[in-house]
């Protein structure tokens, strides 16, 4: 319980119970269920998972930004130092967004706006949430292109974004998100879009504010090599759920979840002595399930091979204590079978 | 390694230019002209994979639509099996393209919406005037089949599919003819890790039932590793180094290609691992820099790099290398 407390004011973020639903033709769709976890100070959360699973719906239901309709949050909490982003009147959120809650998006082009200028935009943005003059956000825009380490951002700051670069584009959506040092940063597959040699400067960029700022980052990826280089602790989501949380290393040495370990399994990665050649690479069999008709029991169910009879019931979310869980009856203690 | 010695070459490029003419800035002005490829040699040995790698805009694309004739070179020679393309005419190319397909990157925009999936795949069968109606259905079949799809999925359309069967799509339409060459443009980069796994295991096994050659484009140092026979690496129009792949991957030379090799993040690489940074972007192709492209980036620069082209030079046995120097530890 002593330990319990102690950790408790650096947490900055609680998520319980986060629900998504969508409303296509007359049809709920629930696209998101039960999502939960926390955000320590400082700390790196990655969220992995295929396209689909509702990685990319759960940040947005952070912000509330959930396209609506036809999408509703249905159901959780969102605390934020104490406070239910969820229950926040709408000018009280967007006041929020950007100040203590950002975001960066995974295509810098089409997140910038084509027939302003950069500087137009970051001025923009800073005058949003701080009470100052356009000379001094014009001055606090340079100064953060400066700290994204953009070359010349006295001449860059003139220029439109489709004069920029790829690397320099999220450059500037990173510097647009730290206008007001924000406590959480999510990055939504932040060099998605980018070259392998850009990637690496980004993210050393990002590890760098984080330091500086002590920044909560939630990266959300679809390469475990970004997680595996960035997270402190990851979460892997599949068709809505969060089906295995761990600290960075127990999920990569020692996945719990079936499809985790497929996942594992089926990355390719550069091996030194270069094994490996053409050799058949494990598949997970089948495609992602259709969210419009799910079946009953664990979503995964169909494309496990461990899976038993036991599998046609929905598993709970096991925890394994010290913010280890996993959604799958394997890790069932209590189970004689 | 051993056993493809004896094999001879598909496909023969020699010095390969690309250029494109940009609108001109004002009446009076010089057009400014992209070196989008800049004098590109390799060959691909019949039944092997030659893996192009390189960063967006360093021309491995075009390179690979080249040779189908998709673009228009403006130097040098492309011999596909004995046959110069660069000096055939449109309708001497036509036949010609029934050797040689593409597989392009996305799988989403790369099918007509408005065509069933079964229809796209009879396509290129229709177009070349191949076989009797019957004839063709039943290639189709077969096709189906042969990449894993269906039969009762030919009457759908490919909103009705997922990424790793619309890729699956491109690459039975790919086959349809029979080809012998196919330039797989990125075919995994916009798809999930799992179902990659699905369709590079594909592509290996046709490579292999079908004795087929491929030129594999791709940025994935990883994909390339696992299936190429030999790399080539580009940077701004030209290969700057091209070995074999265990040779590459185990002892790269060019600085490009080991700074490359260490931006790749791994599942270890949160382990603290010495990276070599690149500082900047890719330079503007349009505006090249003097001496060696990669002098800009490159932490070994000296005065020499800016004032001579570094060639293509074999450094050892099979290792080609485009750079001044010997590899600097």
């Amino acid at each position: 319980m002593v330990d319990n407390i102690e950790s408790e004011p650096n947490t900055v973020l609680r998520v319980s119970d986060l629900g998504v639903d969508f409303d296509v033709r007359g049809q709920s769709i629930t696209v998101l269920s039960n999502v939960c976890f926390s955000l320590e100070r400082g700390e790196t959360l990655g969220i992995i998972g295929e396209s689909g699973c509702g990685k990319s719906m759960t940040a947005l239901a952070l912000l509330r930004m959930v396209p609506s309709p036809p999408g509703k949050i249905s159901s959780g909490e969102v605390l934020l130092n104490g406070e239910d982003l969820l229950k926040v009147s709408k000018q009280q959120m967007s006041r929020l967004r950007g100040k203590e809650i950002s975001m960066i998006f995974q295509e810098p082009m089409t997140s910038l706006n084509p027939v302003y200028t950069v500087g137009n935009q970051l001025v923009e943005t800073i005058q949003q949430h701080l009470p100052v003059s356009h000379a001094k956000a014009q001055e606090q825009a340079i100064e953060l292109l400066r700290s994204v380490q953009i070359p010349a951002p006295e001449q860059r700051i003139k220029e439109y974004p489709h004069q920029l670069s790829g690397g320099m584009r999220q450059r500037v959506m990173i510097a647009m998100a730290l206008v007001c040092d924000p406590k959480v940063l999510i990055a939504d597959e932040p060099t998605t879009a980018l070259d392998v040699t850009i990637q690496a400067q980004i993210f050393d960029l990002l590890k760098e504010i984080q330091e500086r700022n002590k920044t909560s980052i939630i990266l959300i990826t679809h390469d475990f090599g970004a997680v595996s280089s960035m997270a402190d602790r990851v979460i892997v989501m599949y068709a809505g759920y969060k089906i295995e949380e761990g600290t960075l290393d127990e999920i990569r040495n020692n996945p719990l979840h079936p499809y985790t370990q497929g996942l594992l399994r089926s990355m390719l990665e550069i091996k030194p002595d270069s094994s490996g050649f053409r050799e058949t690479l494990p598949e997970i069999p089948g495609t992602v399930p259709d969210l419009r008709n799910r079946q009953p029991g664990c979503p995964f169910g169909p494309r496990c091979t461990k899976a038993t009879a036991k599998c046609l019931e929905m598993p709970p979310n096991f925890d394994l204590g010290a913010k280890r869980s996993v959604m799958c009856w394997l890790a069932d203690k209590d189970d004689t079978g | 390694m051993t056993q493809h010695v004896e094999t001879s070459s598909l496909l023969e490029v020699e010095d390969l230019k690309v250029h494109f003419r940009l609108k001109r800035e004002n009446w009076f002005a010089e057009p400014s002209i992209v070196h989008a490829v800049d004098g590109v040699s390799f060959d691909i040995q019949r039944g092997q994979t030659l893996g192009l790698v390189g960063e967006s805009g360093c021309g491995n694309t075009t390179t690979g639509r080249v040779l189908l004739g998709l673009v228009q070179s403006n130097g040098g020679q492309i011999l596909f099996d004995g046959t110069d393309l660069s000096s055939v005419s449109t309708e001497d190319m036509f036949p010609l393209r029934e050797r040689m397909q593409i597989i392009f990157q996305d799988p989403y925009s790369a099918l007509n919406p408005r065509q069933t999936a079964g229809e796209i795949v009879m396509d290129p069968l229709v177009v070349h005037k191949v076989g009797s109606v019957k004839e063709r259905q039943e290639r189709v079949e077969e096709l189906f089949a042969l990449v894993g799809l269906r039969k009762n999925q030919q009457a759908l359309y490919p909103h009705q599919f997922s990424g790793g069967q619309r890729q699956r799509i491109c690459i039975a339409r790919a086959l349809a003819l029979n080809p012998q060459f196919i330039v797989c443009d990125e075919p995994v980069s916009a798809l999930d890790v799992a179902i990659q796994a699905q369709i590079l295991n594909l592509l290996c096994r046709l490579q292999d039932e079908l004795n087929l050659t491929y030129l594999f484009i791709s940025h994935d140092l990883a994909v390339i590793q696992h299936i190429c026979d030999e790399v080539a690496v580009m940077y701004l129009g030209v290969i700057v180094e091209k070995a074999d792949r265990k040779s590459l991957f185990e002892n790269p030379r060019h600085p490009y290609t080991r700074a490359l090799l260490s931006a790749v993040l791994t599942s270890s690489s949160g382990d603290k691992v010495e990276r070599i940074r690149l500082q900047g972007d890719i330079p503007n192709p349009i505006n090249k820099p003097s001496g060696c492209r990669f002098r800009t980036r490159c932490a070994y620069s000296q005065e020499i790099c800016s004032q001579v082209e570094p060639t293509l030079e074999e450094k050892s046995p099979g290792h080609w290398e485009a750079c001044h120097f010997e590899t600097q530890e």
